[in-house]
């Protein structure tokens, strides 16, 4: 069976807005410089990088929320690099995207239940407030939680919320930017434990973006590591950390805290 | 003997009985590197700010003191109390891009505070400025010095804010996470700046941070909170060779580490949790608050 996501040669090129002149065009910058890997059916893939190195900003060309300058992505099999937003809306329900900041990213004027089943609605779902409920049970939450309102929950179980919500649809491909990252220790590893489980339980493919190398080596398979806009890294999971190949992958391995006084951090 | 004692200090929501702080106690001496380690909500944020007397107006302080430097905070009244402060202590925030002024160059974000509260000439407080960017190694400082905020980068602004800290060579500066905006190379570069200026100064540090990884670098002692109450104190040595509370060790366990094969992360257990809120639960009933 072919990959989920084919990407040849992924350009995209913004305009520079700090170099902006008064009057007329700003100049381009290129974030992303010829990105070329696929994603296979039910995998969990790692993209690691530090900031600017335009993780996020190809997470957001996955789920076609930004329109490449270049090159082609194809998702199963179907070329999306340029499609306009009517022809993407039936696709929109098979790649779903979770985002970092649960508070900016759920209306707190909703309430969950309603949050969960609105894009159900909106792809025309049948039941679709029974299978928001059906999805707050399948991340561990109970279903009374419909009835409250996102700043009545703690950040973990906002974080499930938008799992939730992104699950619900019944996608094949889901985009996970950072979520874990404004987590504390003890919620980061439910979330993540419940995202392996999700992903095994519902046959998903998993695009799961961080900075943080020692939760890409909890959950994800294969690591893809971006340095300015390029990959500088793509391999299995277990050979990255047994021996990176980039001299970056190398520096960041060598600038992560781990809980032991003795570690060498020179 | 210590620079800072806190002894018992406990604070609530003013007019209800939600409880802050718990009999908060712990000691900082000249030149030692405290951290407060703990989740969300555990206090360690509402500590740093009842020592700088920056707590919010909705927070009361009902007992307790705060000593620094031998003198008890509490017994000054408020003007005295925040020259005192504003003297001895400083502190590096948690966003480097809200804590500076996005409307002003960084000069004067810097000399202000010499000039206006410690009473400075203006020549040796941009003089001083200068030094401590060179100190926090920046590269042409006297461009910085000229820009704004927007067009430096975060590990720029968070080393501006380092320098700023220093400035007015402190006994005390209390760390808010001051790291957890940078990605992992920044932050070790930052980390490692943080301990060389403390140790050149012989300044102590309050080290909040939520990261048992950051502790186990820069921090000789550490205090373990969970519900506004001290669980455990120790010296960093010995707590990462055996937490003594079964909390810091569902902690401990809970926190990532790449090194480690299978990765796997186990969360706080619900026991853990129970056990340890039962025993602030417990704490409370034998207090009485004022």
């Amino acid at each position: 069976m072919a990959d989920l996501y084919e990407l040849t040669d992924v350009r995209l090129a913004l305009p520079d807005m700090t170099r902006k002149p008064f009057l007329g065009a700003a100049p381009r910058t290129e974030i992303l410089k010829g990105l070329s890997f696929s994603i296979g059916r039910g995998e969990i893939l790692g993209i690691v990088g530090g900031s600017g190195s335009g993780k996020s900003t190809l997470g957001r060309c996955l789920v076609r929320l930004l329109e490449p300058t270049g090159g082609q992505i194809r998702f199963d099999g179907v070329d999306i690099t340029h499609l306009d937003a009517s022809q993407l809306r039936p696709l929109r329900r098979r790649f779903q995207m979770i985002f970092q900041d649960p508070m900016s990213s759920l209306n707190p004027r909703h309430k969950v239940g309603q949050l969960i089943s609105a894009p159900l609605r909106l792809h025309g779902a049948h039941q679709p407030d029974r299978a928001a409920i059906l999805a707050l049970e399948q991340v561990g939450l109970p279903r009374s939680f419909a009835d409250r309102y996102p700043h009545e929950l703690s950040g973990g179980q906002r974080q499930r919320v938008g799992i939730a919500r992104a699950i619900a649809l019944k996608p094949e491909f889901i985009l996970a930017d950072e979520i874990v990252s404004g987590l504390d220790v003890s919620s980061q590893a439910q979330v993540l434990n419940l995202l392996d489980e999700l992903v095994r339980d519902l046959g998903l493919t998993l695009a799961f973006i961080s900075h943080d190398l020692s939760v890409i080596r909890r959950l994800c398979s294969r690591v893809l590591v971006l340095y300015k806009g390029e990959i500088v890294e793509n391999a299995a999971t277990a050979d990255v950390f047994a021996a990176p190949k980039a001299d970056y992958t190398r520096a960041l391995l060598d600038a992560i805290p781990l809980p032991d006084p003795d570690q060498v951090w020179a | 003997m210590s620079f800072l004692t806190l002894e018992g200090l406990s604070a609530r929501l003013k007019g209800t009985d939600h409880r802050l702080l718990r009999k908060v106690s712990l000691s900082v001496a000249a030149g030692e590197v405290r951290g407060l380690v703990g989740e969300s909500g555990a206090g360690k944020s509402m500590i740093g700010k009842a020592i700088l007397g920056i707590l919010p107006r909705s927070v009361e302080i009902v007992a307790g003191s705060i000593v620094l430097d031998g003198v008890d905070l509490q017994s000054l009244s408020p003007r005295e109390r925040r020259r005192k402060i504003g003297a001895s202590c400083a502190l590096i925030p948690q966003d480097p891009l809200t804590a500076l002024n996005p409307s002003r160059r960084i000069a004067p974000q810097i000399t202000d505070r010499l000039v206006d509260i410690l009473g400075w000439d203006r020549k040796r407080a941009e003089d001083r400025a200068l030094e401590l960017l060179g100190e926090v190694h920046i590269a042409e400082p006297e461009r910085v010095l000229r820009s704004y905020p927007h067009e430096l980068s975060g590990g720029m602004r968070q080393r501006i804010l380092i320098a700023s800290a220093f400035a007015a060579e402190p006994k005390l500066i209390v760390a808010d996470e001051p790291t957890t905006a940078l990605d992992v190379t920044v932050q070790k570069q930052i980390l490692k700046l943080i301990g060389e200026m403390q140790r050149r100064h012989g300044t102590a540090l309050l080290f909040v941070t939520h990261d048992l990884g950051v502790v186990s670098k820069v921090c000789q002692t550490l205090s373990v909170l969970y519900g506004g109450m001290v669980v455990e104190d120790s010296d960093v040595r010995s707590f990462f060779a055996a937490p003594g509370h079964a909390y810091s060790r569902a902690l401990l366990a809970a926190s990532p580490k790449y090194t480690d094969p299978d990765g796997s992360l186990t969360p706080v257990p619900d026991a853990v949790i129970e056990a340890v809120r039962q025993e602030v639960a417990a704490a409370d009933r034998t207090w009485s608050h004022g």
